[in-house]
């Protein structure tokens, strides 16, 4: 069971790690122990703020030396200033949200740019198995079942993809990974994970269309 | 790690200043001639004296927060905080904790002489502040050699001292650690303060204050720190530390202390009259509720600038300085795009937490201060 888990920590947080420039300000809402900002304050002289609900990750947040407020995804960002940092990162922390509306606007106001990663719920492994066994799906990425869960909401890339485009999110870039490698044709159907950089923009400009599934 | 011995035996010293004709400006147009400071060190001065930290101590406290005093069975209030291998790593930091100005415990209050009429100030003792209170602090840093404290630590109105300190000496301080307080009292603060002053002021030998020589007002005093008491703890403590207990498995008498929770605040009430001055106690608390570390500006306005790093501390069953008021100084350091942390610990103690939960404290501070510490040596972003 456990090693059938997907690893969000592994590739995603490499992809993310990329997309962040260096010297650059970052919130992570929902940073767990503080991995990947300390990766970045490490490698990328990134100047980072961690947001986290658990109390054990905060004490491991602040032996990292990482700063890190207690408090959770829904009120995090409220108290910033418009564009206080270059990225607001939502690795994994979207799907758990009260009201993810109100949380990428906020992400995407009190960042210039919103790095968001989630767990695909169209993968076709959770197809299957709400088609053919009529249960709700348990995927490496989704490893929680009903009664269990975290994630208040599921969404699809599709479903993602097509909100960005309804609001005028404008997505720069769109990454998706299976078990251990990058994703590349059918993304909705094939990965189990999507990674979108996005910032307000304007409508039309589009990395990802008609591969959508 | 905890369970490693102690500093051991400490003694109290005493630094005064504002000899005549020279005098220590208060904050409220007042001054005060001959002003000593009761204080106590642990651990050593390093050659850089970068390794100093302040510990700053709540109401009733002293400058004796850790060790023993010669022939004490009891150590100093955060003894298990301060020393060898603790939050306060006396291998590694010089720890420094006084007694505030208004005090009753070595440091120039209203109890001591007034050097003009050779009698206790009384009454006749100017009104002090919390910022008198780290101005006095900072001219001890001062006399001790150092320019810049690794960290200014405290709970409660200790709390409040270190965020005088971030907004009055926002150069001299490294890094900040303000516990269980707020940046001003709420209306149920004073309001429970007043309850206490109002004891104090009802007990006839009270005799507006100038009662020294004569018998003090200890009934009042000790009505105002069982108020206190009630207010340091939760319901939820309370119930798991007496109960509905009686004291004597008897029966009930018309109004003897037949309830444990009755016995241990009259206990707490008596003992507390024992070390402590009624005037003080009006005076320290007005400082208290008089306090607004935001000028009545936006706090967000005062931390402008602010070099330090803080990590700010509640505790979630604390009504007395409940988590809003530590949320308000965290957002004033977002606002102020301050480097913060903040957590707010579970716990059940009520705002005593900030004194009996300890491993969750020393976890956060011990490592908060190494890498704050470190940075200075490593660069900035060493982590």
């Amino acid at each position: 069971m456990e090693n059938m888990r997907y690893n969000s920590a592994g590739p995603e947080q490499k992809i993310i790690f990329e997309l962040v420039k260096p010297g650059s300000s970052v919130l992570d809402l929902g940073c767990g122990d503080g991995e990947l900002l300390s990766l970045l304050a490490r490698e990328k002289k990134v100047k980072g703020q961690g947001i986290e609900i658990n109390e054990k990750s905060i004490h491991e947040c602040v032996a990292k030396g990482l700063n890190v407020f207690h408090g959770d995804i829904d009120s995090g960002l409220s108290d910033y200033r418009d564009k206080s940092f270059d990225y607001v990162i939502l690795n994994h922390s979207l799907q758990e949200a009260k009201k993810p509306e109100v949380v990428l606007r906020e992400a995407l106001r009190a960042g210039r740019k919103a790095i968001v990663s989630f767990p695909n719920f169209a993968h076709y492994s959770a197809r299957l198995q709400i088609f053919f066994r009529g249960k709700t799906p348990v995927t490496p990425s989704l490893p929680h079942r009903w009664y269990d869960t975290p994630n208040l909401h599921f969404l699809s890339i599709s479903d993602f993809a097509e909100y960005c485009r309804e609001r005028n999110i404008m997505i720069e870039k769109s990454l998706f990974i299976g078990k251990n490698k990058a994703v590349y044709i059918f993304p909705n159907l094939f990965a189990l994970a999507g990674i979108f950089l996005i910032a307000n923009g304007k409508p039309g400009k589009f990395l990802m269309k008609k591969e959508d599934v | 790690m905890t369970d490693k011995k102690g500093i051991g035996t400490v003694e109290t010293q005493y630094y005064t200043f504002a000899h005549p004709p020279g005098s220590f400006i208060l904050e409220n147009s007042g001054r005060l001639g001959l002003v000593t400071l009761a204080y106590e060190t642990y651990g050593r001065l390093n050659n850089e004296r970068s390794n100093a930290v302040l510990i700053a101590h709540a109401l009733s406290g002293d400058a004796h927060a850790a060790g023993f005093h010669k022939g004490d069975e009891n150590p100093g209030w955060w003894d298990n905080m301060i020393g060898p291998g603790r939050a306060f790593d006396t291998d590694k930091y010089f720890v420094i904790c006084s007694n505030v100005i208004g005090g009753c415990r070595g440091s120039t209050g209203p109890s001591s002489i007034d050097p003009e009429t050779r009698r206790p100030y009384g009454l006749d003792f100017p009104s002090i502040t919390i910022t008198d209170m780290v101005n006095a602090q900072r001219l001890l840093i001062d006399h001790l050699g150092i320019e810049k404290l690794l960290s200014a630590a405290g709970g409660s109105m200790g709390g409040m001292q270190v965020l005088e300190w971030m907004v009055s000496y926002p150069g001299r301080i490294r890094s900040a650690i303000p516990i269980s307080t707020a940046a001003r009292h709420s209306p149920q603060q004073i309001a429970f303060n007043e309850v206490g002053r109002q004891a104090i002021m009802a007990d006839a030998n009270w005799k507006n204050g100038y009662y020294y020589g004569k018998e003090p007002p200890d009934r009042g005093l000790a009505v105002a720190r069982m108020v206190g008491h009630i207010t340091f703890m939760s319901d939820r403590s309370m119930a798991e530390k007496f109960g509905r207990q009686l004291k004597n498995r008897k029966e009930f008498s018309m109004f003897g202390a037949d309830f444990e929770v009755e016995g241990y605040l009259q206990y707490r009430g008596s003992s507390f009259v024992k070390r402590f001055d009624a005037n003080s106690y009006l005076y320290i608390t007005k400082a208290m509720d008089n306090y607004d570390a935001s000028r009545g500006r936006e706090l967000s306005e005062v931390f402008k600038g602010i070099d330090a790093r803080v990590l700010v501390l509640a505790f979630k069953s604390d009504w007395l300085y409940p988590a809003y008021q530590s949320l308000e100084i965290v957002k004033a350091c977002k606002l102020a795009g301050l480097e913060a942390s903040y957590c707010e610990t579970g716990s059940a103690y009520g705002h005593d937490a900030f004194l009996l939960e300890t491993e969750e404290e020393t976890h956060l501070i011990k490592h908060f201060l190494e890498k704050v510490f470190l940075r200075r040596v490593n660069g900035e972003y060493e982590i």
